[in-house]
Formats: C-alpha cells, sequence, structure tokens
C-alpha cells in the first residue's frame, strides 16, 4: 500500500517538475520542412535528357544544376524574425537534398520567408569549414578563395565552348562583383502557422529558365562560360527571382 | 668468409635499429607544450588569424609539420609543401624563379617565404586567398603544382592507418575531413613566426648596429618604409612598383583577380624578413640579387601607372644601394631558419 503511495508522490512529483521546466521554456519550437522542385517553364527539370529553349529560342540541356541555400530568415505576422543559422547545398542530382529542414522555429503565424542563394562574405572568409560548407563539395574556389554560390552547366548548339558545353559557375561576396542574391516570398493568405504537433511543408519552386531571361538574356553563343568574377553578376541577376512559392502544391 | 658477412648483416640491423629509436626518441624532434605556446612578440601587433578555433597542441602541431613533409599530398606522391617552401630559405625556394610541380612543371609564379603568416591579411602574390587555413588548397589543386583534388587527397589519407591515427589523436575524429586536415597544416604553419634576427636584437638593445648597418636602416626608414612597414616590413597592400611586364608570362597581377583596372600589375608588398635567404626576387623572380632590386628603384625606368611614392628612391647612390642592402641582411634571423621545431621529421 505504502508502495502505491510512494508511486503516487513520484508521479506527481514529476508532474510538477515538468510544469516547471516548461515555465523556464515558454517558446516552443517547431521544424519546418522546405520542399524545393526544379522546373524549366512549366515542365520539370529532368538532367540531361530533355531540351528545353532560353528566351532566345536556343536549345539546351542541362547536366548540372546545384547552388548554396542559407540564412533563412522566417517573419512571423507580429514582426518578429527567426533565422536558421544552417547552410544548405541542393542539387538537382541528390533528391534529398531538395528536401531542407529548418529547425528550432518559435512556434507562431508566419508572414514570409527570405534567403540568400549562395554564402554570406563571413562565411567566405572564415577559413577550414565542414557540412554543406566543406570544399571538397567542389562548390569552392580554392585559387582565389570564396564559395561558388550556384552552378549550371549543360550543353546548347549555340555555345561557341568546346564540346558545345556552357558553364555557369557564380560566386564572389565582394564588391565591385558581390553576387549574393537575397529572395523574399510572402506567405499567401493569412500566412502559415507553425506548429509543435506537426512539421509544415512549404513548396519552392525554382525555375532554371529565369537564369535566361531578363534583365539580360543570355545568348549561348556569346556567353557560354562563366568562372569567374566576369559577368557573374550578370547571372546572379538574372536567378535572383527564379524562386517562387509553388502554388500547385 | 661466410661469417663476415652475418657479422656484417647484425651490425648492420643494429645500426639500423639504433639509429631508429635514435630518431624516433631524438629530443630534436619532440614537441612540448611548451614548444607551441603562441608568443606575441614584443611590438607586434595583434595576430589577425584566430587561434580560438584551432588551439595549437603539440599532436596537431606533429601532424601538420608531418603533411607539409608528405608529398602524399600532391597527385603523384613526388612532391610535398616543403619541395617548394626549403627550411633554409624561410621556407622560399632557393633560385628558383617560378615555382616546380609535379611531372616537371613550372608554375607562374616565384613562391613566398612562410614566416609571420598569423597577421597576413591575405596570401598570395595578388592576394586571391583569404584565410590561412584554406591557403593549401591553393597549390594542392593547382595543376602546376601538387595537382591533387582535395576529395583524393583525403581518400590516401583515409587509407593510411598512421595517419587515421594521428588524426584521431588531436581531433578525436576517425574521419580524416578536410577541416581537420587544414587545420593541422595550420597549426604547423601558424608558428612560423620570425622576429630574432640582429634587427630586432638591436631595437632591443641587445646588439650594436656598424656604421654601414646603422647608414643603411636610416636609409630604409627615408625611402622604402612607406610600404615596407616594421615590424613586419609589409603594410599588406598591393602596388604597382613599375617593373616591366613579362611578355611570356603575361601576369598582370591583381586587376585578374578583381577586374579592377587600377590594380593592373599590382602584387603584394612582399614582407621582407630573412629577405637575404630569400632569391630570386618580384613575383616572377626576375631579380636574382638584392644589388638588382635596389638598382631598379635607383634607375627609375618604370613602366606602366606605377606608384608615385617609389619615386623619391630614384638616384639612390651607389653606397646608399649597398647600405641599404646591408641593413636588409640584418633582418636574417637565424634562430628561425633553425628552428629544430620546422625540420623535416622524416630525415632518417
Amino acid at each position: 500500500m505504502s508502495q502505491v503511495k510512494l508511486v503516487m508522490r513520484f508521479v506527481i512529483c514529476i508532474a510538477v517538475l515538468s510544469t516547471a521546466g516548461s515555465f523556464t521554456e515558454p517558446v516552443e519550437k517547431a521544424k519546418l520542412n522546405i520542399r524545393i522542385e526544379h522546373f524549366a517553364g512549366p515542365q520539370r527539370l529532368s538532367l540531361d535528357s530533355v531540351e528545353y529553349k532560353n528566351a532566345l529560342g536556343q536549345t539546351f540541356t542541362v547536366s548540372r544544376f546545384r547552388y548554396y541555400l542559407s540564412n533563412v530568415i522566417l517573419k512571423n505576422t507580429d514582426g518578429a524574425e527567426f533565422q536558421s543559422p544552417d547552410y544548405f547545398l541542393v542539387d538537382e542530382a541528390e533528391p534529398d537534398s531538395k528536401l531542407i529542414t529548418i529547425k528550432g522555429i518559435p512556434v507562431g503565424n508566419y508572414s514570409s520567408i527570405s534567403f540568400t542563394i549562395g554564402v554570406d562574405s563571413l562565411h567566405n572568409c572564415s577559413g577550414a569549414q565542414s557540412g554543406a560548407l566543406d570544399p571538397v563539395n567542389g562548390m569552392f574556389w580554392t585559387w582565389s578563395t570564396g564559395y561558388i554560390f550556384l552552378k549550371l552547366e549543360g550543353h546548347a548548339d549555340a555555345s561557341t565552348s568546346p564540346g558545345h558545353i556552357f558553364e555557369y559557375h557564380i560566386g564572389g561576396y565582394a564588391a565591385p562583383n558581390n553576387c549574393i542574391r537575397r529572395v523574399t516570398l510572402n506567405f499567401k493568405k493569412k500566412g502559415i502557422g507553425i506548429a509543435n504537433d506537426k512539421t509544415d511543408e512549404l513548396p519552392l519552386k525554382a525555375d532554371i529558365l529565369e537564369i535566361f531571361k531578363p534583365p539580360t538574356n543570355i545568348d549561348f553563343s556569346k556567353l557560354s562560360s562563366v568562372t569567374d568574377f566576369h559577368n557573374a553578376t550578370t547571372i546572379a541577376n538574372n536567378y535572383e527571382d527564379m524562386f517562387t512559392i509553388n502554388a500547385d502544391e | 668468409m661466410k661469417l663476415k658477412f652475418v657479422y656484417l648483416f647484425f651490425f648492420g640491423m643494429a645500426l639500423y635499429l639504433g639509429l631508429n629509436s635514435f630518431v624516433e626518441n631524438n629530443p630534436y624532434f619532440i614537441i612540448t607544450t611548451k614548444d607551441v605556446e603562441v608568443k606575441v612578440p614584443a611590438g607586434f601587433p595583434k595576430p589577425v588569424y584566430d587561434f580560438k578555433e584551432n588551439k595549437v597542441t603539440p599532436e596537431g602541431f606533429v601532424l601538420g609539420r608531418k603533411l607539409f613533409y608528405d608529398p602524399i599530398l600532391s597527385a603523384d606522391s613526388s612532391v610535398s609543401c616543403a619541395f617548394c617552401h626549403q627550411r633554409i630559405a624561410a621556407f622560399a625556394h632557393i633560385d628558383h624563379t617560378l615555382s616546380h610541380g609535379i611531372n616537371g612543371l613550372i608554375g607562374n609564379r616565384n613562391v613566398p617565404p612562410l614566416q609571420n603568416l598569423i597577421w597576413q591579411q591575405n596570401f598570395m602574390w595578388d592576394g586571391a586567398i583569404n584565410h590561412l587555413e584554406v591557403q593549401p588548397l591553393a597549390p594542392l589543386t593547382n595543376s602546376q603544382e601538387m595537382g591533387e583534388s582535395l576529395k583524393h587527397t583525403l581518400e590516401k589519407l583515409q587509407r593510411n592507418k598512421t595517419y587515421v591515427d594521428d588524426f584521431y589523436a588531436v581531433f578525436k575524429d576517425t574521419a580524416i575531413t578536410s577541416e581537420n586536415l587544414l587545420k593541422a597544416l595550420a597549426q604547423f604553419t601558424s608558428l612560423m613566426i620570425s622576429a630574432n634576427s640582429k634587427f630586432d636584437k638591436y631595437q632591443r638593445g641587445e646588439e650594436e648596429f656598424t656604421e654601414h648597418e646603422l647608414s643603411g636602416l636610416k636609409l630604409f626608414r627615408a625611402h622604402c618604409e612607406n610600404c615596407h612597414k616594421e615590424p613586419l616590413f609589409t603594410d599588406n597592400t598591393f602596388r604597382n612598383i613599375g617593373i616591366k611586364p613579362d611578355t611570356a608570362l603575361r601576369d598582370s597581377g591583381r586587376i585578374k583577380l578583381t577586374g579592377v583596372v587600377d590594380d593592373y600589375m599590382k602584387f603584394k608588398v612582399p614582407g621582407l624578413r630573412n629577405v637575404a635567404m630569400t632569391y630570386p626576387y618580384m613575383h616572377d623572380g626576375r631579380f636574382r640579387t638584392l644589388q638588382q632590386v635596389l638598382k631598379h628603384y635607383a634607375d627609375g625606368v618604370f613602366y606602366t601607372n606605377y606608384d608615385k611614392s617609389i619615386e623619391k628612391n630614384v638616384g639612390l647612390t651607389n653606397q646608399e644601394q649597398s647600405d641599404i642592402i646591408t641593413f636588409l641582411k640584418t633582418l636574417t634571423d637565424e634562430q628561425f631558419l633553425h628552428d629544430r621545431r620546422f625540420a623535416d621529421p622524416n630525415f632518417r
């Protein structure tokens, strides 16, 4: 009998302690999954096999598409901001890389998301790093320090490069060749609620055709290779608006 | 007759084992906690390199040293860091105008010395590299230097059980990562500090200067100090000193990196410590001697949008040039050049 009492006391103790615990940490944390899909106009991007057309009507295929996505900021409807410390390397060839999980978000109602395509200047100047920022990932210039923010490679008959390839390796964190671009997307209606009992999902769409569209129409016969600061900002200005929230989902 | 060979064999074995244990237990190669203390010399500024994220330990330093002297880092295991960075030349390459690499390839630039690196904001003749830790990636992956990929380097190291143990001892990780490889190398190179030359001793009142050294110091301060600022003897800027562009090499300096027209033919102002040991000079090693360097300034034949501050050196007399060189020789730091901590641990 006394044993039952003891157990009861213990249970009450635990209950009291756990409530006390939740008082010391009043903000609950939740997760948001960002599911990214790559498109070429209305079609889903498909590596190597499918031909697409740029704004000038030149056909091309894509063999590689990868980029850094970082400094994700979620703004809630009260104006408060949450910034994720994580860096993500998104790669069309790696399905897992297209599902990004933002952790530690305070529960609430959010009205917009913003993020950087690329890597901020501080992390371009921080020496040896690991994870997504490990130079072994092949997104780092070893001859002139800095991350390659975005790589788009493929084949276009109009290209004058050997093998008719095109390659855009875009990076540069300092003026006058700064290619860091920030994207802000507002959520429709009242915003999205991020709760702790379920993981919310945000469907993002990146359209690679935007990379060839104005501000500067890209002509493969004139610009098939960008692998340093030359013309880098031109491409960055083009891809700045390639992201939308995928409303079809 | 037969017995003679047996004796000889045993004698050889004993000699080999004896030498081996001599090297392994030799205090010359042993690195203690005291050996890896980072001491900022009096009068030197606060280091740029932040040791907080990479505290130097004896094991980390020894691993960095082993890597520095190991040709395993190059594509065909023929070239180590030390191949171009010779200790006796303050880790520059004596007598090579341009760097040499795998397959007998010749690079584009003169090997700079490695010293006082923790005070450098950037590296390379054009400042292309912005951090001490990522600097080794440039020669490692350059096709004219070590010609290796980072990924394959890590695979090679990972296959080597001794390296796996070495890395584990330092970083407590059985996987050899690029971060740990680069940090180990930085632990070694960050301690290459030269601050005990005759000039330093003169500054501290421990040694006297001769008449010519004194005259050279005065001339240096009047003519060279504008760019070669004490105590590091560089102001860490990039300047065009009017040397003739080499039409074969076609190296236009920092403009290649920035695209800024004003950066044409600008190269880093090199620190001058141990300068008497780091010949030849300039980014392309065009001057074999300090006499030729001084003559360049004194003659005043300058090309293309040069830095006007060098004009005050035009007309330096032979005696003045000679005195400046006499002074420059006082920047040779014997203690650094013979520091046992940086010796090749493989020599046996």
